[in-house]
């Protein structure tokens, strides 16, 4: 185990061609979903933040992939490709943008903010980064507590890696030798603010020297990549290896949220990565048939066509739904003003 | 049957509670060998091991994110906070992520956070501190505030086995001052239920915690007015009902805290009063609480900051006549 910053850990094989292919599917799918969604928001039907994950879709896809069943996955607001991947459907995804009863959030809370722990191991984040950490450190220490073989597995942008939560959950799971596995999408900017704002770091994952844990560092645009390299640290830490911090290297192309046009980033950057694209990479590595990427096409379109219809034919919540699920007893919040007694 | 100081209390609620059920977990700085800075709970490393009293790293976001994330997974844990006021550190996973929680998608936290609350010990600022207005204000989390042992047993053990965020603040003014019978294997005691700690028919005295046991040494000293005295011991969700009835016998209501006067309890409780027992009122709401300060350190001057015996009498008798 090196504590230092290092290329490449020895890699497992990559997954049978069938497995690659749905792989691309769910790259396809988030992608889909993210361009309808911006669509629909720009038609005023969808109301809220809004996290496009346009050109990551390879980090979330890939390490998605590389859990098992029963592991557990705290997500970041472009990690909607790992959402789909461990089991949320479209229409889970197009009723929270939609803000309908019908959401799993029954409308409480917006954009992909949401999780099921016992159907998908997925937790619900909050909008304050770095945060999942801990959370998910302290899964890591149930599954450890209960002799259950559970990796948790968690995100953070290259913003969050400045947090106190992203240093006190890290080195909490480090001291503890929990199965924790960090990646830092590094996607070159936290809202307008770039890396070199950040960190004086080349490479973020040095920051695992500090807790006393490998770090790696990888290409976020290879989604073979990501898998083999995050299956890698998964099999690490199931094995009793400890925390592992893995950092993938991306960008964000599109702003923070739509409405941000993204104007403080050199345009030949997005040139850059646009030929980096991982959907248009990963098409190439198959080798795809023109017959294979058409069933793939038809498949996903059908799929967020019928969300999209799902979600707009939703009911809205009644008013009074914001009264309950406080606490699990909902008589404990009463709000009968003076004028009506 | 034992008597228990209010700290052997909170330590026998524990260890019934770890003994019953093997989801609860402790996690908190220097619990294990050391047996916590109060010694709450000495000897409970080699008694449960170190899977389930965990001396964590100095980091309140870090072990409070623990607590949640094992909550998630199916545990109970318990979370020390060695002086209450650092719980400050951990605020945003308290009221953010922990609070929102089963609002935001239906999952619950059970965990119970406790540490040494309050003022009196000379502690200076950054031990002192009351934070219950904090969390009272911050939807989701219930705040607990047991003035005596058998309710700081009984009511910690309903934190422990409520399946939502508790706060529960143990005064550590209390903790080696006050003794009681409590007996092994006391039943959990609801939150959110008040408790009339002195009958009275003159006047209402509200309060919780170490200003309680002031407020039933003043009643005490009222020869001509009969005060009724109430234990809050839960700070949200509060015993409105216990309030509002005791006022519609008395007429007269006076609210006696040590936290600081601006967003306190007390104008909470006065707010309450005048929605639901305007006519019942024969005298002004009355708040005896602290100054908007830090808490001082100089003995003069924390005593000058908390109210005393002598000036909940001068408050009462005022209002008595009024």
């Amino acid at each position: 185990m090196s504590p230092k910053a290092s290329k490449a850990p020895p890699a497992p094989a990559d997954p049978p061609r069938a497995v690659q292919l749905e792989m691309y599917y769910f790259m396809r799918l988030t992608r889909t979903l993210d361009e309808r969604a911006h669509a629909l928001h720009r038609q005023g039907k969808i109301v809220g933040g809004l996290f496009s994950s346009l050109g990551q879709e390879a980090i979330s896809v890939g390490s998605a992939f590389a859990l098992d069943r029963g592991d557990y996955l705290g997500p970041l607001i472009r990690n909607l490709g790992a959402v789909l991947v461990r089991g949320h459907t479209p229409r889970e995804v197009m009723t929270q943008y939609f803000a309908r009863a019908t959401s799993p959030t029954r409308g409480k809370d917006n954009s992909q903010h949401f999780g099921d722990v016992r159907r998908t191991g997925v937790v619900a984040y909050i909008s304050m980064l770095g945060t999942m950490v801990p959370v998910m450190a302290g899964m890591a220490l149930a599954a450890r507590i209960r002799g259950e073989r559970r990796v948790a597995l968690t995100y953070v942008g290259d913003g969050a890696t400045s947090t106190g939560d992203f240093y006190e959950g890290l080195n909490f799971a480090a001291v503890q030798r929990l199965p924790l596995v960090v990646i830092i999408e590094n996607n070159g900017y936290a809202y307008s603010t770039p890396v070199s704002r950040q960190t004086l770091l080349k490479d973020l994952a040095e920051k695992a020297r500090a807790f006393g844990i490998p770090g790696y560092v990888g290409d976020g645009n290879d989604v073979l990549e990501v898998y083999r390299m995050t299956r890698r640290c998964v099999e690490d830490a199931r094995a009793g290896g400890g925390a592992q911090l893995l950092e993938l290297k991306t960008f964000r192309m599109r702003g923070h949220a739509p409405h941000d046009a993204a104007e403080y980033v050199p345009r030949e950057l997005f040139e850059e990565w646009a030929r980096k694209d991982p959907i248009e990479r990963f098409e190439r590595a198959l080798g795809l048939s023109p017959e294979e990427r058409r069933a793939v096409e038809e498949r996903v379109q059908k799929e967020v066509d019928d969300a999209v219809e799902f979600a707009e034919n939703s009911p809205w919540p009644e008013g009074p739904e914001a009264l309950r699920g406080v606490f699990e007893d909902d008589s404990l919040v009463r709000f009968t003003p003076w004028w009506e007694r | 049957m034992p008597e228990r100081t209010y700290l052997q209390a909170i330590s026998q609620a524990l260890r019934e509670e770890m003994e019953s059920d093997p989801s609860v977990i402790l996690l908190g700085e220097d619990i294990g060998v050391y047996g916590g800075a109060f010694k709450v709970t000495e000897g409970f490393l080699d008694r449960f091991g170190p899977n389930r009293v965990i001396d964590t790293t100095l980091s309140e976001e870090g072990f409070v994110g623990a607590a949640i994330g094992a909550a998630y997974a199916g545990l109970r844990p318990v979370v020390e906070f060695q002086f209450i006021d650092f719980i400050a550190c951990a605020f945003d996973l308290i009221v953010n992520f922990a609070a929102t929680s089963r609002y935001r998608w239906g999952q619950g936290v059970p965990v119970t956070f406790r540490g040494p609350w309050g003022a009196g010990s000379r502690a200076g600022p950054f031990h002192s501190r009351s934070v219950e207005m904090w969390f009272a204000h911050s939807p989701g989390i219930k705040v607990v505030a047991p003035a005596t042992p058998s309710d700081a047993h009984g009511l910690l053990k309903a934190c422990i086995r409520d399946n939502d965020p508790c706060l529960f603040l143990e005064h550590k003014y209390l903790y080696r001052r006050v003794k009681e019978e409590v007996p092994d294997g006391a039943p959990p005691i609801p939150i959110g239920k008040a408790r009339i700690a002195r009958e009275g028919k003159d006047l209402t005295i509200v309060s919780y915690g170490m200003m309680l046991h002031r407020c039933l040494e003043a009643a005490a000293r009222l020869e001509d007015v009969s005060a009724e005295v109430i234990d809050l011991r839960t700070i949200y969700p509060l015993d409105r009902d216990a309030v509002v009835e005791s006022v519609r016998k008395t007429n007269k209501v006076m609210i006696v805290h040590e936290d600081t006067r601006t967003g306190g309890l007390a104008g909470e409780i006065a707010a309450l009063l005048n929605e639901e027992a305007f006519e019942h009122l024969d005298g002004p709401i009355v708040r005896v609480t602290a100054p908007d300060t830090p808490v001082p350190f100089s003995p003069p001057l924390e005593d000058f900051f908390l109210p005393g015996v002598e000036t909940i009498v001068r408050a009462a008798r005022r209002l008595a006549a009024y």
